[in-house]
């Protein structure tokens, strides 16, 4: 009995957090505008402008989640080689600890029209350039946001990766590109796929990051979601979109789940 | 240039930043169609050797040789030699069939090819019908012939063995032993072993290099290497042995335990001092008045085949014999040896 005693505060917790909003959010999204049970959110989100949000969500958590993946594992690569990597690592992880909001506002100033970087610019004799409230300014952004949460999972896979697998594979006769594509990257490919569920998840439901820098020229299922709670107020239509975010969610961590290889046998 | 030298070692240092060198000052030849085991404590550069001659490392100092040509700068993807791992280094992400094929495939040999070529090898360590098993699925023992199969099977001039039998319990390797040996024969490579097990060298090897403190001490067939040790060092490593100092008298008379025996050597200075080896089996339990020493039995510890008796004489030596007599603690006992059981070496430990 004792061992189920020690479990109440877990299942608590899970239940009121975890379980307890999945069911509401699923609840609301019957419910029309005027508070009526109706499927009506379900056939308004298979309209032109749901699915066009979704696609927008989609191919822009693709874009920052590619884009990461290709600084962070040369990165990370690099960073297993130097001499105090955990100094460099810590350096990374830094800027994580400062609150989102100020980082975004921090690139308001530098990415202005009399920002740091134009100043630059128009010394370089290239000139003022929009960068704010465009496409590319948001990427980028985004890209700086969640990159140390793509170079720590693949750090660690490469760091647990047994040097002399590398040695062998030489041995038999790889160069340096072949024993990276058959058994550097295969084997660190659990890093690889946990970094890229935390930074597509939670890219895909990006909402502040939309209108600070994007300045709502890119419009997401993330920010359709804050609209609808705080602004439409049509909770139903925010709880189906909601609803849809999680599906793919689930399904993308589904389709990403881990198969384990031993690393060190 | 004699055409059966395959490698060769020229005057190869290899040293990490500004510590003592871990390979000091070292030559060598290797010649084809031999069992090499390079054999000494941890840290004394049998290991290094191995990694210089697959080019996972490069020399610091000197050059090394393969066929007559200069490989010092080419990468280990284009040597014609290969290792089987202390640990296997097997791919966990590959089944069996596929670790074998590794090196086949970059070669881009056609697939029948490899096929062939896979399940003969497997045969040859007696793997067949594990091609499609995953490697977490094998037994130490069973990764160990994997590991074997996918050296060999790219036909290797030189095989190179990194301690592989240390990971499995004794019987295993005992059996490894005998069955590595025979694969030796059979495929005529020339084989490098590393080990820091005396046994096993003395058991598998053609030649054996004793090194300590990244010089070799001494290189010869394990008969040469166990009967005429050069210094204190190889005596020591190899078997169990007594060493105690003694004075040269003159050619074929040496001293020590402050009595003079007959001896086989000569061609020390006179009154040279050096060191006498007198290995444990070669000293025999007898009476009092017909051993050429005098000691008393310390302690007994039956070892199975043999009892191994620790003695004092009445110098304070200590005497290690092994006997199929047993003797009392605390007993009297002589101890008779042929004048061919003492081995004298110089204490400057050159050969």
């Amino acid at each position: 009995m004792r061992r189920y005693a020690y479990a109440i505060p877990y299942w608590l917790w899970i239940g009121l957090f975890v379980i307890a909003p999945i069911i509401l959010i699923v609840y609301y999204s019957f419910f029309d505008i005027e508070g009526h049970f109706s499927l009506v959110n379900y056939e308004t989100f298979f309209t032109p402008v749901y699915l066009r949000m979704t696609f927008n969500s989609f191919w822009y958590a693709f874009l920052i989640t590619a884009i990461s993946l290709l600084i962070a594992y040369p990165t990370a690569y690099l960073l297993t080689k130097t001499k105090h990597k955990q100094l460099w690592l810590l350096l990374i992880i830094l800027p994580t600890w400062v609150n989102l909001l100020l980082k975004a506002y921090a690139f308001l100033g530098l990415f202005g029209t009399y920002g740091a970087v134009n100043a630059l610019f128009e010394a370089l004799g290239i000139g003022t350039k929009q960068l704010l409230f465009t496409d590319f300014s948001f990427v980028f952004v985004s890209v700086y946001i969640f990159i140390p949460f793509m170079i720590l999972p693949i750090f660690n896979a490469l760091e647990k990766l047994n040097p002399s697998l590398i040695d062998a594979a030489r041995d038999l006769g790889a160069n340096e590109w072949t024993t990276f594509r058959r058994v550097i990257f295969p084997l660190t490919l659990d890093g690889v796929k946990a970094g890229c569920q935390a930074v597509f998840i939670p890219s895909l439901s990006l909402f502040m990051l939309t209108r600070l820098i994007a300045g709502n020229r890119v419009i997401t299922l993330g920010t359709a979601v804050e609209q609808h709670f705080l602004v439409t107020q049509n909770w139903g239509m925010g709880a189906t979109i909601a609803v849809f975010l999680m599906i793919a969610m689930a399904s993308i961590m589904a389709l990403t789940g881990n198969k384990k290889w031993g690393v060190r046998q | 240039m004699d055409d059966r030298v395959i490698i060769r070692f020229d005057h190869v240092t290899k040293q990490y930043d500004d510590d003592l060198p871990v390979l000091d000052d070292v030559s060598f030849e290797i010649e084809r169609g031999k069992f090499y085991t390079l054999l000494g404590p941890s840290g004394c550069g049998k290991t290094t050797i191995l990694r210089l001659v697959a080019g996972f490392i490069e020399p610091t100092k000197g050059d090394i040789y393969f066929h007559g040509k200069r490989i010092n700068n080419v990468p280990a993807n284009k040597r014609q030699v290969n290792t089987v791992f202390q640990d296997y280094a097997l791919f966990p992400h590959l089944n069996v069939f596929e670790n074998v094929a590794f090196g086949l495939r970059i070669k881009k040999m056609p697939k029948a090819d490899i096929e062939r070529k896979v399940k003969e090898a497997l045969r040859f360590v007696n793997l067949e019908g594990y091609e499609q098993r995953a490697i977490h699925e094998m037994s130490g023992g069973q990764r160990q012939r994997v590991a074997i199969a996918r050296a060999i099977v790219n036909e290797p001039d030189v095989l190179l063995l990194d301690e592989p039998l240390s990971a499995l319990d004794l019987k295993l390797r005992t059996e490894m032993q005998y069955e590595l040996r025979e694969l030796q024969r059979r495929l005529g490579i020339t084989f490098i072993f590393v080990t820091h097990d005396q046994e096993e060298a003395l058991a598998m090897s053609d030649e054996i290099f004793v090194l300590n403190k990244g010089k070799i001490q001494q290189r010869g067939t394990p008969k040469d290497i166990y009967d005429e040790p050069v210094n204190r060092f190889v005596a020591d490593f190899i078997g169990e042995s007594n060493i105690i100092t003694g004075t040269m008298i003159d050619d074929f008379v040496v001293e020590f335990a402050n009595q003079q025996f007959t001896c086989v050597d000569h061609g020390f200075a006179k009154n040279e001092q050096v060191d006498i080896v007198i290995r444990p089996e070669d000293l025999e339990l007898t009476t009092v008045e017909r051993g050429k020493l005098r000691v008393r039995v310390d302690s007994v510890l039956f070892r199975g085949v043999h009892y191994e008796l620790c003695c004092y004489d009445t110098h304070g030596n200590e005497w290690l014999v092994h006997s199929t007599k047993k003797a009392d603690i605390g007993e009297e006992i002589g101890l008779h040896f042929e004048p061919e059981a003492i081995h004298v070496m110089k204490q400057s430990g050159g050969e």
